[in-house]
């Protein structure tokens, strides 16, 4: 009989994720769970995961700038980067999630009230396949900041959301990416909510390798989903 | 060598025309022999619908197996196993499934069947796992990870019987705030 004893992932190690209840950011008070989570064992069911993609995914999905008729207003760029174990190998052939504000900072989303132009050329919604080597790429355009009301004056740093399956149900992730120098980081609470050491892991990079030139500026990404505990043997 | 893991943010409170997919609900489509509905509404700390949250689900199929490669009875085509439903403005979200079957769990022993579901929101920095159990299974009882709770935690993780299929409700925060796992 075939062993049915497989190994897991390592969980995370602490300073990695936000606390749930991080009062900074008020829509955590009623929201965080408040009794401490159960330690679930990785079983078959948890070291599986959907794999989605064939079929979901068209190719014009991952360039957000040729989604309509006409080209959306802003800041052309070129987000890419890799999707790591922290081991560092690849998680190929995986489904990439993005969505994002328009160029004026408002997102094509019915409950979004800020009084910031809508972009008819703009949908914000992107998704890719990383390839045989982990890597993904989108063409988008920059984000604006915007406002919402957690305290006074308060304002979002700029922001790309990033959805992420993995392979496995323990490593799906959504996290945000950020830009480099943001001046609007030290008031920002769900960027400050992640324990120092590990913030800078959501700001991508200048590449000027990247760039098209009289194009796109391009920013580097890589995001680093959990690793095995043990290491699988390769069958192939 | 070791990469730092990339953090969890929260989906935000706009994310449902970008997570949202026709057929994000249909773990398994109308047609299929058993398919139910397993529905639910998520509520906060005050006892309140939570209108911008995503809840996604992950199974085994009836036979207790997984089209994945990391199945070490091999993979199974053709079962997607996985729903996602983002909830309306009273709080609602709705998957149609099928009863998983029993998967083996981390000795060896059949575990009873059961659904792990991802639940990611504004407000929630990352998201919290939980998992359905379904009332009027016999093998509930002898489950290793139910059997470790107490008796009303453990109802928290067991799916009502409902008219056309089963009812989950899932409270964050609270007075029967429900069983979530760090996984
Ligand atoms: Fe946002």
């Amino acid at each position: 009989m075939t062993d049915l004893v497989v190994p897991g992932y390592r969980r995370d190690p602490g300073g990695t994720h936000p606390p749930l209840a991080s009062p900074g950011y008020g829509s955590t008070v009623l929201r965080a769970p408040h009794q401490a989570p159960v330690p679930l064992p990785h079983t078959l069911t948890e070291i599986t995961g959907p794999v989605l993609g064939e079929g979901r995914v068209l190719p014009t999905d991952s360039d957000l700038t040729r989604q309509h008729d006409g080209e959306p207003l802003g800041e052309r760029i070129i987000v890419h980067g890799r999707v790591l174990d922290s081991d560092g190998r690849a998680v190929p052939d995986t489904l990439v999630e993005l969505w994002q504000a328009n160029s004026a900072g408002r997102y094509a989303h019915a409950r979004d009230q800020h009084p910031a132009p809508l972009d008819p050329n703009f949908t914000g919604v992107g998704r890719c396949l990383t390839d045989s080597t982990g890597r993904y790429r989108f063409v988008t355009i920059k984000p604006g900041a915007y406002p919402w009301r957690n305290h006074e004056n308060a304002w979002r740093a700029t922001h790309l959301h990033f959805s992420l399956f993995g392979r496995a149900f323990v490593q799906r992730l959504v996290t945000q990416m950020y830009f480099p120098g943001d001046p609007l980081f030290f008031q920002d609470p769900i960027y400050n909510a992640v324990p120092e050491a590990a913030r800078g892991r959501m700001i991508s990079s200048f590449d000027l390798s990247e760039t098209e030139p009289e194009w796109a500026l391009a920013y580097r990404f890589d995001i680093v989903l959990r690793g095995r505990e043990q290491t699988p043997v390769e069958t192939s | 060598m070791s990469f730092g893991l990339t953090p969890s943010q929260t989906v935000g409170p706009f994310f449902s025309h970008a997570l949202t997919w026709l057929d994000g609900p249909d773990v398994v489509p109308e047609s299929e022999p058993g398919a139910f509905w397993l529905r639910g509404r998520v509520f906060d700390g005050a006892g309140e619908p939570v209108p911008d949250a995503l809840v996604e689900s992950w199974q085994a199929s009836p036979e207790g197996r997984f089209d994945h490669p990391d199945d070490p009875r091999g993979a199974v085509s053709g079962f997607r196993g996985y729903g996602r439903s983002a909830t309306d403005d009273e709080g609602r979200w709705g998957i149609r499934t099928v009863l998983p079957g029993r998967v083996p769990g981390v000795d060896g022993r059949l575990q009873a069947p059961h659904i792990d579901l991802s639940v990611f929101a504004r407000g929630l920095l990352d998201r919290v796992v939980t998992r359905v159990y379904f009332a009027g299974q016999p093998a509930n009882a002898e489950d290793p990870v139910l059997s470790a709770l107490s008796s009303d935690r453990r109802e928290t993780l067991v799916a009502a019987v409902a008219q056309d299929g089963y009812v989950f409700d899932i409270r964050l925060q609270g007075e029967r705030e429900t069983v979530f796992f760090s996984v």
